[in-house]
């Protein structure tokens, strides 16, 4: 069991002496192997969210748990992608993805063998010996998602995973995770602007107040997903097509629209 | 000089220029020499310091030839800078780590870098001897403090993502120093390293001003007193291309580390 808690989760920074609230009391659970996408208008504290259960910060009140463990700093059993990737550009694909690895201790022919493997899942093959700046945004993206997945986390932290690439490159993308998930289920928490990729990705969409951020509500794609058969469709933008997917997008859509405007929730 | 607007040069014309600029110094200083204004002896013309230099290639003054004093300082100077590199870059990414370290050294440091490698002649024949101990000490006060800023400037502001990226990979300090901060720092280094060199080669004549064997300060020196003042040119020229083959070789560096990066 793997799943991430936060449990009335409060966050305050601090700027010239006054204290300023980020995310006021937030409760959210994201179930073990369940995809859970945070959406929200900017500024909102959703890659606060992420960061607390990264272990990049600490909550001012509350607790985040990851496997029942109280959440200590980060680590390895919850493995982030950053929105700019973060790969080491003095490192080859191959030693990027094996970095995690080699920290762990494991032996030189297991990484190897778990290494080439999501070399693999990931469509990386040929890239082994490149280094980041010479492949494209997707490229990079790929690697960082496999640099991610090839620690075998508890869960996976996703920050805007897909922010940074053109349009064509994050739709390939898209299809690309919701195929790897379906192969390799995982505890997803991502956070994303684009409402298509909340509804496309995940189980459920929690949608954010602005700030102070808190949960608003809570969507349940997983069951629209499931009761209209949306993976009978391979394409992107066939599912994107469906009345169901549409009628959610829109919700979503006006939910936020709501927050910037600010109407009171 | 507003150079904003005007158009690039090419290749071709800048060389032209660099040609212009170098033949009117050699000019205004052969006519200065040939003008009988200035004793011939205070200022040879930039022939008698070019064939002194040639002579000098093959036979000794002062002890030795030209190029046996240009080894002998390099070799004080390799250990010099090598000294000052192992010892400033270590620090300064320890320093960039840890913020006590940077509390404890930056004081001492800041008050002692502001003193020319010359003012330590004194203490530096005193305490490490006029060998090879002293002028290496020398060289050192000049190739230091580059060393040590350009890590430390390398290692303070590495990209906080970096730092995140390794933590969540769960990496050690040690690793997170060797793994991370030190390639991430390492163009900066590279470019502290250079400017070290500069300095630390800069610093040779007064290094060699106390040495009583060989070096190209040493003949400096020895035809000072001799009133050979071709010599002592020959001996700035010396000086002049090995500086400028340093750098040039240490930029040549640069780029490469660079250019692996992604960067140029």
């Amino acid at each position: 069991m793997s799943a991430i808690i936060f449990e009335n989760v409060y966050r305050y920074f601090t700027r010239e002496g006054k204290s300023l609230p980020a995310l006021d009391g937030i409760d959210l659970t994201v179930a073990d192997k369940e995809v859970v996408a945070l959406v929200g208008p900017s500024g909102c504290g959703k890659t606060t969210c992420l960061r607390l259960a990264a272990g990049f910060e600490v909550p001012t009140k509350g607790r985040v748990t990851v496997g029942g463990q109280p959440v200590n700093g980060p680590g390895p059993d919850r493995a982030v992608v950053f929105q700019q990737f973060a790969l080491f550009p003095w490192k080859s694909v191959e030693e990027n993805i094996a970095f995690g690895l080699r920290n762990q201790g494991v032996s030189a022919s297991t990484r190897r063998e778990r290494v080439s493997a999501v070399i693999k899942l990931m469509g990386l093959e040929g890239y082994e010996t490149a280094y980041p700046h010479q492949l494209s945004g997707g490229m990079q993206q790929r690697v960082a998602i496999a640099r991610a997945y090839v620690l075998d986390p508890e869960a996976l932290l996703m920050d805007e995973p897909f922010g940074a690439l053109d349009a064509q490159t994050r739709i390939m993308m898209q299809e690309e995770l919701v195929r790897i998930a379906r192969v390799n289920p995982r505890t997803v928490l991502f956070i994303t602007h684009a409402v298509d990729e909340a509804v496309y990705l995940a189980d459920r969409v929690a949608v954010m107040t602005r700030r102070p951020g808190r949960i608003k509500e809570i969507l349940d794609v997983r069951h629209v997903r499931n009761a209209e058969r949306w993976n009978d469709h391979e394409r992107i933008e066939d599912v994107m097509d469906l009345e169901s997917f549409v009628h959610l997008r829109t919700h979503i859509w006006r939910s936020l629209r709501e927050e910037k405007i600010g109407v009171a929730p | 000089m507003a150079n904003t607007s005007q158009r690039p040069l090419s290749k071709l014309e800048a060389l032209i220029l660099g040609v212009i600029g170098l033949a009117g110094f050699l000019g205004i200083w052969l006519a200065a020499s040939m003008s009988g204004y200035v004793p011939r002896q205070f200022l040879p013309t930039p022939f008698e310091v070019l064939a002194r230099a040639t002579y000098l290639l093959t036979a000794p003054f002062a002890g030795a030839t030209l190029p046996m004093h240009l080894a002998r300082s390099l070799e004080r100077y390799a250990y010099g800078v090598a000294l000052a590199a192992s010892i400033g870059v270590p620090l300064g990414l320890a320093m960039g780590l840890y913020r006590w370290l940077d509390d404890i050294v930056t004081p001492v440091f800041d008050g002692l870098r502001f003193i020319a490698p010359i003012a330590w002649v004194p203490f530096a024949a005193l305490w490490f001897g006029t060998g090879i101990g002293g002028p290496i000490m020398i060289i050192f006060s000049g190739a230091f403090p580059p060393c040590l800023i350009n890590a430390y400037r390398g290692a303070r502001f590495v990209d906080q993502r970096y730092i995140e990226a390794a933590q969540m990979l769960g990496t050690n300090s040690l690793r997170t120093i060797t793994e991370v901060l030190l390639p991430a720092s390492l163009p900066s280094i590279i470019a502290g390293l250079r400017v070290g060199a500069g300095l630390g080669w800069q610093s040779l004549v007064g290094a060699e001003l106390i040495v009583a064997s060989a070096g190209v300060g040493y003949m400096i020196v020895q035809g000072q007193s001799n009133i050979s003042t071709p010599t002592v040119m020959a001996g700035m020229l010396a000086i002049g291309l090995v500086g400028l083959l340093i750098d040039v070789a240490l930029r040549q560096m640069e780029v490469l580390v660079r250019r692996a990066r992604g960067l140029a």
